[in-house]
């Protein structure tokens, strides 16, 4: 198979692999706020436990704690273990849910460590104006907590994009899967080096983007 | 008239009792002046005043309605939401280190309570804000960030902020304890012209001076208690012999 014929079997399975990307971050990035403000929930039961904290202190703790790849198994078996459920269809959806959920226990942490940061004379001085505790958030926190995390985002995103070969191990035909076939079949390393390639220029561009994103940001300190 | 009477106000942390039974009051139109060591209580009892903490006892009244009060089974209540949402537009309140909100526009730092809080009409607000701005001398600054600003300007911008709430009451909480030396002339300025104007202020200050300049009452407080309370003449002249002590050690400075 000439080089050239591999760009273009690699472009096909990187199509799937940018999708993985869009549709993980469409899901996570949201997501990873509900568990953050989880993650620093007051509410308590029986008057001592912080229940909504601790549970979604367990969820990041596995999330963070267990391999992808197996958390990706989980997600697309699971169903047809536990209930038999008829999985045929379901695998797709099984890598963007298992994605998504995985990427959304790493962004709630950064999103808690970007409120965290914030002084509280911030919350005060808004206090004293008047502002409600939403308006408090959205208008005077959220902005700049989103200053604050873009270089941590960013690093979980070129990490994503190098994540989504993850997806093999469902044997979903995103590029490096299809790669590794290639490799298999014709005895050569040059797929893998194409893919390299991909992985390479994909991760400029985004994070050529969100350095875009980071200058867009840096009119004010 | 009293714009703000605080009757037997109590407050600790963590058992530490930072407030003890402290009473004061301020008139419309009048300066006062809160001095004393650091850990007497003065900053406490102006975070009290505004509700960013909560009295443990006594009694919170402004010109506008009961904030808190203490009940008969000596438990503080604080008024319902409704109610306190609007005794928050009587005061307004300058922080030590300023607090702008750096996302916004020195313009936009200003009008935005008015607008959002207040509901306010735009122009009008607008028109309201670079006035003030005029009267800060930052007519210039209006469209530049807090982080281009010296702190003396910035300072000036969040009083600008204050005032644009048409607060019947504002409070000043060691205005220029993050400024250089010779920054703190300029705030000292504004708050003189305020006062000139009769705006009602509340200030906890380090600056001795201007205290006895400004202040049309002072009160001197020591371990959450007030140790002397009146015209800077009364406080100054004083014969109390702890006052003397604290007060030499600043001239001393």
């Amino acid at each position: 198979m000439s080089t050239a014929m591999i760009f273009q079997q690699l472009a096909g399975g990187m199509l799937k692999s940018i999708s993985i990307f869009c549709w993980t971050l469409l899901f996570s990035l949201p997501l990873g706020f509900l568990i953050a403000f989880g993650r620093m929930s007051k509410v308590k039961i029986f008057g001592r436990f912080r229940i909504i904290r601790g549970i979604t202190k367990l969820y990041i703790d596995i999330m963070r704690g267990t391999p992808l790849m197996l958390q990706l198994m989980v997600v697309f078996y699971g169903p047809f273990f536990l209930w038999g459920a008829d999985i045929g269809g379901f695998r797709y959806p099984a890598i963007i849910i298992a994605f998504s959920i995985n990427y959304a226990a790493y962004f709630a942490e950064i999103y808690r460590s970007g409120i965290e940061s914030m002084p509280k004379g911030q919350y005060e001085a808004a206090e004293v104006l008047g502002y409600t505790k939403a308006q408090t958030f959205i208008h005077i926190i959220l902005p700049q907590v989103i200053k604050r995390v873009l270089p941590a985002v960013t690093n979980e995103m070129v990490t994503l994009v190098k994540d989504t070969s993850l997806a093999f191990s469902l044997a979903y035909m995103e590029m490096f899967t299809i790669a590794k076939q290639i490799a298999a079949k014709e005895t050569t390393f040059v797929p893998f080096a194409v893919a390299a390639v991909f992985y390479f220029i994909f991760n400029w561009i985004v994070s050529t983007g969100m350095t875009k994103v980071e200058e867009k940001l840096n009119y004010y300190r | 008239m009293e714009i703000l009477r605080m009757k037997h106000i109590k407050k600790s942390f963590d058992g530490l009792e930072v407030l003890k039974d402290i009473s004061i009051s301020v008139e419309e139109g009048e300066v006062l002046a809160i001095i004393g060591p650091s850990g007497s209580g003065k900053s406490t009892i102006m975070r009290c005043a505004v509700m960013l903490e909560t009295i443990d006892g006594g009694e919170i009244e402004y010109i506008g309605g009961k904030a808190a009060w203490t009940d008969a089974a000596g438990k503080v209540q604080y008024a319902d939401h409704a109610a306190l949402k609007e005794i928050r537009r009587d005061y307004g309140m300058v922080f030590q280190n300023f607090q702008l909100f750096p996302h916004y526009s020195v313009l936009k730092n200003v009008m935005d309570a008015p607008l959002r809080v207040q509901k306010r009409e735009r122009s009008e607000v607008e028109k309201e804000a670079r006035a003030l701005l005029e009267k800060m001398g930052l007519a210039d600054k209006a469209d530049a960030y807090p982080y281009q600003l010296s702190g003396g300007q910035q300072q000036r911008v969040s009083i600008a902020r204050a005032l644009a709430m048409n607060p019947k009451i504002l409070f000043f909480d060691e205005p220029t304890s993050a400024l250089d030396p010779e920054l703190t002339g300029d705030i000292l300025r504004v708050i003189k012209n305020l006062a000139a104007e009769h705006m009602t202020m509340v200030i906890v200050t380090h600056e001795m001076n201007f205290a006895k300049n400004v202040a049309d009452k002072i009160i001197f407080m020591e371990h959450g208690v007030i140790l002397s309370e009146g015209t800077p003449e009364e406080v100054f002249d004083e014969s109390n012999a702890r006052l003397q002590e604290f007060l030499g050690r600043y001239e001393a400075d």
